[in-house]
C-alpha cells in the first residue's frame, strides 16, 4: 500500500450469499467497488466482479518448461560432452534412465517459481504489515470496500445508502 | 451457492456450527496453555529425540561398525526405516493432492494434519540414508555441484541418485502446498491476537487480507500444485522401488514394485493418519470436524490398498513359482519359511488379513478397532520392508556368505528416536497452526454441513421442516 493513504469506507456482511447479492447490486448501480474481503474463498465471486482468470497456472507451465529443459540438457551434456562415461554398458547418451530426474526437476521448478509468482503479484512476504481493515474479516464477515479519497460528499452518502439497503451488518470508515 | 440438505450423505461438519464458531474451535487450541496431557506427551516424544540425538552422534563417532550390518546385509533397520517413514510421508499429499482433484469435500477435515504429518515423516525418512553414509561430513557428495575433481558429476543413471532428486523434490513441493494453505489460517491467528503474538503471526501470514484477487489466484495455485503433486507423489514411491527393481537381487529384480510399493505406501500413510486424528481428535475436542464418516472414508481407503498389497504378495509368489528361475524360487521360499518366517507371518496378518475386517461397516465405524487397526498397519508395514531387505540380503548366491543379522542397541535407539523426532514436531504443530483447515472447513460448511446460514438456507430448512 505504501505511503499513500487510502481513507476506505466499506460494509461488513454476515453472509456469502447476501454479499453476493450486494456486489451485484453494486455493480448495477456502476459503483466502483475498490476490494472485497472475505474469510475463505467464495465460489461465483470472480465474475460478478469482473475478475479475470488469474493467469498463474500460464506461468507454472513456463517454469515446469525451464525444468525440463534445465535437467535433460544438463544431463545430456555432463554424460556425452563435459566428462562421458560408460555405466553398464549402456550409450552416453541413455534417455530413459534421465527420465525420473528429469520429471523431478519439472515438478520442483513449477512449484517453485508457481509459489514464488503467487507472492509476488499478490504484494505479499513474511514480515510484511498490510493494514486490514476489521479483525473479524478472517473470521466470518464479508467486506465491501470503497476508496472514497476523492469522492464527494454525495457520493459518499451514495454509497452508505447502498451499504446500509443492501444488507451490511455494519459500515465504518477507516484510513489505511 | 445451492444449499441442499443431502439425505443421503452424512453432513461433513456436526453440531449446527456458524462461521464464527468454527474459528473459534479451531483456532483456540492453539491460544490455551497446555494442558497437562500435551506437556506428559511432549517430554515423551523429547526423550526419543534425545535418544535419537545420541544415536545419531554415537553412530558418527563409532562408525558404521556399532551396527549389525555386515559383507552379506548391508541394508537392514536403517534402509527398512527410511523406506516406511517415507511411505508413511505418502497420505498427506494424497489427501490434500488427490482427493482436492477428485473433489472428495470430506478431505477439508484432515488434509492440515496428513500434510504436516508428510512432511515430518519425510524429514525422519531422509535422515537415515545420511546416517548410513557413515560419513556424514561426505553427504554433499550426492548432489552435483562443480568441484575441483574434474569436475567429476555424480550418476545420473542411479536410482540412488533419482532418489535424493525424487525426496528432496517431494519434501519441498509438500512444503510448500502445506504452507501455502496455512497462509490464511495464520492470518486469521493473527487477528485475534494481540501484542507479540499478533506480530509472529503476522510475519507467518506474510501479510495476507482476503483480497477476492488474491483467493482467486490462492486457488488456482492450489489447484495446479495439487496438480503436481499427484504425479509427484505416484513418482516418489515408484522410485523408491527402483533402489530395489532395478538391481539384479532375486525377489528384489520385479516389475511389480512400482504400484505395489505405491499402493503399500498409500496404506501405510492413511494408517498412521488414522493414529494421530484419532487421538487428536479426541485431545482437541474436534469430533465434529473430523467426524466417524471421515474415519469411515479413510478405512474404506486402507481397505482398496490393503487388498492391492495383498494381490501383490501372492503375485510375487505367483510369479517366482511360474518363472522356473530357482533363484527367484528359492529367494520366495526363503521368505516364507527361512531363518525370517516370522517377519513374513507378521507381514502378512498384519497387512493382508487384519484389514479385511473393514468390510464389515460396523468394524469401519469403530473408532476402538480403527485405532487398533492403524496400529497393526503401521507394524505390519515396518515388517514388509524388512522382509524386502534383510531377508532378502541374508541369503544370496553364495552359501558360503550366508548370515544372519540382528539389529544393536544403537539401530533400535535409531528407530524409537526417529518416532521421538516425528511426534516432538507434530506436537509443536498442534500448539502452533490451525489442526484442521479454519479456511476450507469455512467454504464447505454450507454444501456439507448440517448448518446452513443465509436466505436460501432458510428456505432450505423450511423446505425440509414440511416434509
Amino acid at each position: 500500500m505504501g505511503a499513500t493513504h487510502k481513507e476506505v469506507l466499506f460494509g461488513l456482511y454476515d453472509d456469502e450469499e447476501i454479499l453476493l447479492k450486494a456486489v451485484q447490486q453494486a455493480k448495477d448501480e456502476h459503483l466502483d467497488i475498490m476490494d472485497v474481503y472475505t474469510p475463505f474463498p467464495v465460489h461465483g465471486l470472480d465474475p460478478i466482479l469482473g475478475l479475470s482468470e488469474s493467469r498463474l497456472h500460464i506461468a507454472g507451465f513456463i517454469y515446469g518448461a525451464l525444468g525440463t529443459l534445465t535437467a535433460f540438457l544438463f544431463m545430456t551434456w555432463v554424460f556425452t560432452r563435459d566428462w562421458p562415461i560408460i555405466f553398464g554398458g549402456k550409450p552416453y547418451w541413455s534417455v530413459p534412465a534421465f527420465i525420473p530426474i528429469t520429471f523431478e526437476l519439472t515438478v520442483l521448478f513449477a512449484s517453485i517459481g508457481m509459489v514464488v509468482s503467487f507472492y509476488t503479484v499478490c504484494g505479499m512476504a513474511p514480515g510484511k504489515v498490510i493494514p486490514t481493515l476489521d479483525d473479524r474479516i478472517t473470521d466470518d464477515k464479508f467486506c465491501i470496500a470503497f476508496n472514497t479519497n476523492d469522492s464527494e460528499e454525495s457520493e459518499v452518502e451514495k454509497i452508505k445508502k447502498f451499504l446500509s439497503a443492501s444488507g451490511a451488518s455494519e459500515v465504518n470508515t477507516k484510513v489505511i | 451457492m445451492s444449499a441442499v440438505v443431502s439425505h443421503i450423505r452424512e453432513p461433513l461438519v456436526e453440531g449446527g456450527k456458524t462461521y464464527h464458531q468454527i474459528t473459534e474451535d479451531l483456532v483456540s487450541p492453539t491460544e490455551r496453555t497446555p494442558t497437562t496431557a500435551w506437556v506428559i506427551a511432549f517430554l515423551v516424544a523429547v526423550t526419543g529425540l534425545a535418544l535419537y540425538v545420541f544415536c545419531v552422534a554415537w553412530t558418527i563417532w563409532e562408525g558404521i561398525g556399532s551396527w549389525d550390518l555386515n559383507r552379506t546385509i548391508g541394508w537392514s533397520w536403517d534402509i527398512t526405516n527410511f523406506v516406511w517413514w517415507v511411505g508413511i510421508g505418502h497420505a498427506g499429499t494424497l489427501i490434500s493432492a488427490i482427493l482436492l482433484l477428485f473433489r472428495q469435500r470430506w478431505r477439508t477435515g484432515v488434509n492440515r494434519a496428513a500434510e504436516a504429518m508428510t512432511i515430518f515423516a519425510v524429514i525422519c525418512a531422509g535422515q537415515f540414508p545420511l546416517i548410513h553414509m557413515g560419513r556424514l561430513w561426505l553427504a554433499i557428495f550426492i548432489f552435483p555441484y562443480p568441484n575441483t575433481r574434474g569436475p567429476l558429476w555424480v550418476n545420473f543413471n542411479s536410482p540412488l541418485l533419482w532418489d535424493v532428486f525424487a525426496i528432496s523434490t517431494y519434501f519441498t513441493v509438500s512444503l510448500l502446498f502445506w504452507y501455502t494453505g496455512l497462509v490464511p489460517d495464520f492470518a486469521t491467528v493473527r487477528d485475534r491476537a494481540k501484542g507479540l503474538r499478533r506480530k509472529i503471526y503476522n510475519f507467518l501470514s506474510f501479510g495476507w487480507t482476503g483480497s477476492a484477487k488474491h483467493w482467486q489466484r490462492w486457488e488456482s495455485l492450489s489447484l495446479v500444485l495439487a496438480g503436481l503433486a499427484t504425479p509427484l507423489v505416484l513418482s516418489v514411491h515408484t522410485i523408491v522401488s527402483f533402489d530395489f527393481a532395478t538391481s539384479v537381487i532375486p525377489g528384489w529384480h520385479t516389475t511389480i514394485f512400482p504400484p505395489y510399493f505405491v499402493a503399500g505406501a498409500i496404506f501405510s500413510g492413511f494408517a498412521m493418519v488414522l493414529t494421530l486424528m484419532i487421538i487428536t481428535r479426541k485431545v482437541l475436542n474436534l469430533e465434529q470436524y473430523i467426524t466417524i464418516g471421515h474415519i469411515e472414508s479413510m478405512n474404506k481407503v486402507i481397505l482398496l490398498t490393503g487388498t492391492i498389497v495383498g494381490i501383490a504378495y501372492l503375485t510375487e509368489l505367483f510369479i517366482a513359482w511360474y518363472s522356473g528361475y530357482i533363484y527367484e524360487q528359492f529367494a520366495f521360499y526363503n521368505r516364507v519359511l527361512g531363518p525370517y518366517w516370522w517377519s513374513y507371518v507378521g507381514m502378512m496378518s498384519c497387512n493382508v488379513l487384519s484389514p479385511q475386517l473393514f468390510w464389515s461397516k460396523k468394524l469401519r465405524r469403530s473408532i476402538f478397532v480403527t485405532f487398533f487397526m492403524s496400529i497393526f498397519i503401521n507394524i505390519g508395514m515396518w515388517f514388509e520392508r524388512f522382509v524386502i531387505i534383510a531377508t532378502t540380503l541374508a541369503r544370496d548366491y553364495l552359501p558360503s556368505s550366508w548370515s544372519y543379522y540382528v539389529p544393536t542397541w544403537v539401530e533400535i535407539g535409531l528407530f524409537i528416536g526417529s518416532l521421538g523426532l516425528f511426534f516432538t514436531l507434530y506436537l509443536i504443530f498442534v500448539r502452533v497452526a490451525p489442526v484442521v483447515a479454519v479456511a476450507e472447513v469455512k467454504s464447505i460448511l454450507k454444501v456439507a454441513g448440517d448448518q446452513y446460514a443465509g436466505e436460501n438456507a432458510k428456505n432450505a430448512h423450511a423446505h425440509a421442516e414440511h416434509h
